[in-house]
């Protein structure tokens, strides 16, 4: 791996085993890999201390997940570390489908402006890891990352957990009010618990190989169906940081994933990919199988599990890695408000009801891709080879094409918890929905972005004349009984007032994408998602709503 | 005169009409799976019930069969 270098992170030895009295931690967060570590910095923004525990001492080794969609890179922002990821990662929104020798399309994933983030970036897991850890050492004690500490016992009961941790110094115990199962897609907290982990397994082998490449060679992702100069399948090519380009192949299930990922006949595939003048050099290569399963549920007690250790997908969509940081952020906020008794446990069910429904549709989703990717029958291959014949020609069938559905967020429309939509604000955002960004002005008239000034805490939104009814409705909002909210208020031209943090709308694109007509209110959960709308303001509706929120939609 | 669609007819559930499809072929042989396509030509040509449209599709697919069945190419390992 030429591009990166790799830094062990120190092992020290735990208090625990300094012999300094008991310990009993608020939340213990095994696994330090992007979702595990995106919680522990989400927690320690809300005050929430954690141990993080891994049981190695680098970040990931190979790049792994790559494809981070803007919904996670919005998350990123959120915690601190979005315009860093944006920084070092290749930005991408284009991707073209190939069938042997023809291009079939291309499709732009963002076509519309305004959005702070890219539809898509592209940055090796080393790196995210690397940058999250980073963002974590900033808290200091909050985050507490330990290193070469093995997770080898678990042991839940109503009022909490007690691990069981190897060390170089030895085994330690342990007690957390909470556990957040984050080690993946072989989780040893799965296995320590019993839980079946079911769904179904794919026999296809794909051989993945990164290199570093010299010249202009498109950052497009770029999908081939069986390609001329391939004997696979098909083959996808992504381009990361520093000239270093990750390429798929198909392999068939039959293959020798041993020799076909030695390096140098790896190396050989790529180049009849790229032709013969383009200088490659070998980075890393891998060969997998994958499969889709899911646990029936994610909270088991104290215990939580989020990422890959709860639900695995195909590469296919980019939705394993973007899942996964979506369920952190899901959880942190619902976790924080129970430790602060701010809501009952009960809380949490609305975690696993929501990312549940999110974890089967990317499933579903990354399933069919590897349908249409991986025919297995006669009939399946004719089928597929039917619609990539057809699609030149039929936009019907350019639709059917599926190299992968990319991530795109859920959408909780209809969950319990979520006010109803009384359909008075126009607009698609309703209750359920994930804000959409929107190019707003700061009081001094520099640029600025509406999902900087939304989550954290709950979010009372409000478009307005001018800033001179913010002062009133920040009291107002306080006063009915949601003193910890943050109040925003978009107007059409700048101004400041105390109490309430004022944008201006000078081109209209947030009115349009909410509906914001004057007197429009917003009320959205600390995770950028739409709690309720209204067309006027009302401050016992904002505070009742968020109760019922806070209960899990409890009547 | 109406003419042969083009666009999508599922209001962007393609994907479902599609998976609809591979499933309908599941744990059948070659045969089943011919003669099941066959069975399903005619109810949904039934279905659509226009000779006109029947025709150009009839033409169109005769137009991709021969895009799909050009020369194949080399697939043995190398």
């Amino acid at each position: 791996m030429g591009t990166y270098h790799y830094h062990p992170y120190a092992y020290r030895t735990p208090p625990e085993l300094g012999g300094a009295g008991s310990f009993r931690h608020r939340v213990v967060i095994v696994g330090a890999g992007p979702v595990g570590l995106a919680a522990a910095i989400d927690l320690a923004q809300r005050g929430i201390p954690t141990v993080v525990l891994d049981d190695n001492d680098v970040v990931s080794v190979g790049s792994r997940a790559i494809c981070w969609s803007k919904r996670t890179l919005e998350i990123f922002d959120r915690i601190g570390v979005g315009a860093r990821m944006v920084a070092t990662g290749v930005t991408w929104q284009v991707g073209r489908v190939y069938h042997e020798e023809r291009e079939l399309y291309r499709f732009d994933l963002l076509p519309e402006g305004g959005h702070r983030m890219p539809a898509f970036i592209n940055l090796q897991q080393y790196y995210v890891e690397e940058f999250l850890v980073d963002r974590a050492l900033q808290f200091g004690e909050l985050v507490d990352l330990r290193w070469k500490n093995c997770v080898v016992g678990v042991d839940s009961d109503e009022s909490g957990v007690k691990v069981t941790v190897e060390t170089p110094d030895g085994v330690y115990h342990t007690k957390a009010e909470w556990l957040i199962a984050a080690d993946g897609a072989r989780s040893a907290v799965r296995g320590m618990l019993g839980l079946p982990f079911e769904g179904r397994t794919f026999e296809e082998k794909f051989l993945i190989v990164d290199v570093r490449m010299n010249g202009d060679y498109p950052s497009d992702r770029r999908f081939w169906f069986r390609p001329a100069f391939d004997p696979g399948e098909s083959v996808l090519i992504h381009r990361q940081p520093h000239d270093v380009f990750r390429v798929d192949f198909q392999l068939g299930s039959d293959a020798d994933g041993d020799a076909e990922k030695a390096p140098e006949r790896a190396l050989a595939r790529v180049r009849r990919v790229v032709g013969p003048d383009v200088d490659c050099e070998f980075e890393w290569s891998s060969v997998y199988t994958f499969r889709c399963a899911r646990l029936d549920r994610f909270v088991h007690g104290r215990v939580i599990f989020a990422g890959d250790s709860a639900h695995l997908v195909s590469p296919f969509g980019a939705r394993g890695g973007n899942g996964g940081v979506q369920d952190a952020d899901n959880l942190c906020w619902k976790l924080a408000a129970v430790l602060r008794h701010e809501a009952p446990p009960s809380l949490l069910a609305t975690y696993e009801r929501e990312r549940g429904w999110a974890a089967d549709e990317n499933i579903l989703h990354s399933t069919r891709a590897t349908t249409f990717i991986t025919p297995k029958t006669a009939a399946e291959r004719q089928l597929r080879e039917a619609v990539l014949a057809l699609a030149p020609e039929f936009s019907f069938a350019r639709g059917l094409v599926n190299s992968g559905r990319l991530s795109k967020p859920a959408s909780f429309a209809g969950f319990p918890g979520f006010a109803p939509d009384g359909g008075d604000v126009a607009g698609p955002l309703v209750p359920g929905s994930p804000c959409e960004d929107a190019p707003l002005l700061d009081p001094d008239g520099r640029p600025d972005w509406l999902l900087a000034h939304v989550g954290g805490p709950p979010t009372v939104l409000v478009f307005a004349d001018s800033a001179a009814e913010a002062g009133n409705i920040s009291a107002r909002v306080r006063a009915g009984g949601m003193a910890g909210a943050r109040v925003v208020l978009i107007t059409p031209t700048c101004g400041a007032a105390e109490g309430a943090e004022v944008l201006a709308d000078r081109e209209g694109i947030a009115r349009t994408r909410y509906g914001g007509e004057p007197g429009v209110t917003y009320l959205i959960r600390p995770d950028q998602h739409v709690l309720g709308r209204w067309a006027q303001f009302d401050e016992a509706q904002l505070a009742q709503s968020w109760q019922h929120c806070l209960l899990g939609g409890a009547a | 005169m109406t003419q042969l669609r083009r666009d999508d007819g599922f209001g962007g559930d393609g994907d479902a009409a599609y998976e609809a499809l591979i499933e309908a072929h599941r744990g059948l042989d070659d045969a089943a799976s011919g003669a099941l396509n066959a069975h399903l030509v005619l109810l949904l040509a039934n279905h659509v019930g226009d000779l006109s449209i029947l025709r150009a599709a009839i033409c169109a697919a005769r137009a991709g069969l021969s895009a799909s069945t050009g020369p194949e190419p080399d697939r043995s390992p190398k």
